[in-house]
């Protein structure tokens, strides 16, 4: 046996005790019951599930679905010319282009993300500068809206789209634009054809970073979107903390999780090419 | 077909295209050789338009293309390291370049078949690049390169990775390719045998200048420059009170008579190749040794460290400039 297989070992052992120990609480919760004290006790029950086919939580279900994905499109869309201009620009530029996408991390996210509200609040600077300028004629209700929850999730969570797709854009042998042109195509075609192809497990990482952190994040909906917004996580948040009713925020959980590989996988599924299948199937 | 004209590049304040003008015939298979550094992928590159030459002019067939970029230019490039597209078939690979200009279907399908069939890639269009050995992605990148019927078709080293035994055999399918194909063949190399395998005519280049355009005849027989006469073949150099000359091994003859020979040395070493024999003999007169190529019908014993006469007709010697 390959000696360098041991130092797998760690990981394993971390990811089995605090990802995969915990993933099976959950699971066993999902299926238990609460007593009037919200301790979880048995029997097994499936009240979690029905629970969730309310019209409540299945429209919050459906909103939290659409936000996360616009957030990874409008991610995608503002990322790629970014991390395209990026990964063609000279080392110099390349070096600061990353230090600036990286350096809003070096914030507390809480700060950055009460700076938006800052901004958004009916007396926020927005909104004077608007009046001041006699665009509007009264304040705009902008913080508290879904609106603000998206803006809030797509900007902190741009790096997660731009760095995947700069690594693959940067990895990518600029020959291969050389060839294109030489057997005549535009720069718009050897963008189409050899660029995005070679861009795409770039997309696709980051893509699935974005989706995934996005239906996850409550603290941007609570900070942003006031008590209208609410997604799946703030339930699950509130199930476990305020309402003490693990077994359905159990349930939750567990039904999104589902959901998510379910599009994650649909997802690599309609971008895999077969060109991915024979390098699968060789290797 | 190609005119270069007054050819010059310069990076960055550096010269490394001295002017150059260089007419390039229809059909021609022409090489340009010299070691790396020479210039001479970038004169290829300027005529393939990767590179805008900082004065001169590049005439394609009748027309000035200096200013026009590579694809709106009526010639194709095989690349070093081919650059093939790795998401991409053979098959689709090759139709690349049809699909860009707009050709019908029926008519790609038809140019597909003929390049691959002229390649021997007909059982492997469905592959992928990183499923091909070397010799076979070579070979797509000439039929990539091929189906778009260029006028001329560049060649950048093409051979260049690929081991002894496979660039043998690859030198002789390109030289029949380009007989059967009848296209104009600009061919960058830094092996001279190859260059004297495959060229009609061959551009000697050395730090950013030509050195010597000739035939490889020309180019053996009669080198022009100290530099021609080594680069290309082994050459021994003599200096005489006029300048230096060239005699080439194989018109050196070894005499077991060291009177009244023209130099005398003794052998260093004996090196049997089969067809040929090469003795090395340090020279009496002159600090410097001569290699002597002797054919199979020589069959006398030849001793290390033996004293023996080396003489020449004066016919053999070639007078060489700087």
């Amino acid at each position: 046996m390959n000696k360098s297989k041991f130092l797998m070992v760690p990981v394993l052992l971390w990811a089995a005790l605090f990802l995969l120990v915990p993933m099976l609480i959950v699971v066993v919760v999902s299926f238990l019951s609460r007593d009037t004290l919200g301790n979880v006790v048995f029997p097994f029950s499936l009240t979690g599930y029905k629970t969730f086919f309310d019209s409540l939580y299945l429209g919050i279900y459906w909103d939290t679905l659409v936000l996360s994905v616009a957030t990874t499109v409008i991610c995608l869309l503002v990322s790629y010319p970014l991390a395209y201009y990026i990964a063609n620009a000279t080392p110099r530029i390349q070096t600061w282009g990353l230090i600036l996408i990286t350096i809003p991390f070096w914030i507390n996210f809480l700060i950055r993300t009460y700076a938006w509200v800052l901004l958004l609040r009916t007396q926020g600077i927005v909104n004077s500068l608007l009046l001041h300028f006699g665009w509007i004629h009264e304040p705009m209700q902008m913080l508290y809206t879904k609106g603000a929850v998206l803006l809030g999730m797509v900007y902190n969570f741009i790096p997660f789209m731009v760095l995947p797709i700069y690594v693959a854009l940067e990895q990518m042998d600029k020959r291969l634009l050389d060839a294109a042109s030489d057997l005549g195509a535009t720069r718009w075609k050897a963008f189409r054809h050899i660029t995005l192809p070679q861009s795409k497990s770039g997309i696709m990482t980051g893509c699935v970073l974005v989706f995934v952190s996005t239906s996850g994040m409550f603290v941007v909906t609570d900070i942003l979107g006031g008590a209208k917004s609410m997604m799946i996580s703030n339930i699950i948040q509130s199930q476990y903390l305020g309402a003490r009713n693990w077994p359905f925020g159990s349930a939750l959980s567990i039904i999104f999780v589902i959901t998510s590989l379910i599009l994650i996988l649909l997802f690599n599924r309609a971008m895999q090419s077969r060109a991915d299948r024979a390098k699968e199937g060789t290797t | 077909m190609i005119d270069l004209v007054q050819v010059e590049k310069h990076f960055d304040g550096q010269i490394v295209v001295h002017p150059l003008s260089l007419n390039i015939e229809e059909g021609e298979f022409l090489t340009l050789l010299g070691p790396s550094g020479c210039g001479k992928t970038t004169i290829l590159r300027m005529i393939a338009g990767f590179e805008q030459p900082t004065h001169g002019d590049v005439v394609l067939a009748g027309q000035n293309v200096t200013k026009l970029p590579p694809n709106q230019r009526d010639l194709n490039l095989v690349f070093q390291h081919y650059a093939l597209f790795p998401h991409m078939t053979v098959e689709e690979n090759i139709a690349f370049g049809l699909k860009m200009k707009k050709i019908p279907k029926d008519e790609q399908k038809k140019r597909i078949e003929e390049a691959v069939a002229m390649t021997q890639l007909t059982a492997l269009t469905s592959r992928y690049p990183h499923q091909l050995s070397g010799g076979q992605q070579q070979r797509v990148a000439i039929a990539r390169a091929i189906a778009n019927k260029p006028k001329v078709l560049l060649l950048d080293e093409p051979l260049g990775a690929l081991d002894l035994q496979l660039r043998k055999n690859l030198q002789s399918e390109l030289k029949h390719l380009q007989r059967s194909l009848g296209i104009t063949f600009v061919y960058v190399t830094h092996d001279q045998e190859e260059a004297m395998m495959l060229s009609d005519r061959i551009v000697i280049m050395n730090g950013g200048r030509v050195e010597q355009v000739g035939t490889p005849r020309e180019i053996y027989a009669t080198p022009k420059t100290l530099f021609a006469a080594t680069f290309v073949g082994e050459n021994n150099i003599f200096s005489s009170s006029e300048g230096l000359f060239a005699v080439r091994p194989e018109k050196l003859r070894p005499a077991r008579e060291t009177e009244g020979a023209r130099v005398t040395g003794v052998i260093q070493d004996v090196l049997y190749l089969g067809n040929v024999h090469k003795l090395t003999v340090q020279l009496d007169q002159e600090p410097m040794s001569v290699t002597i190529a002797l054919d199979f019908t020589d069959e006398r014993p030849w001793q290390i460290g033996e004293r023996i006469g080396v003489n020449w007709s004066p016919k053999d010697e070639v007078v060489i400039g700087a």
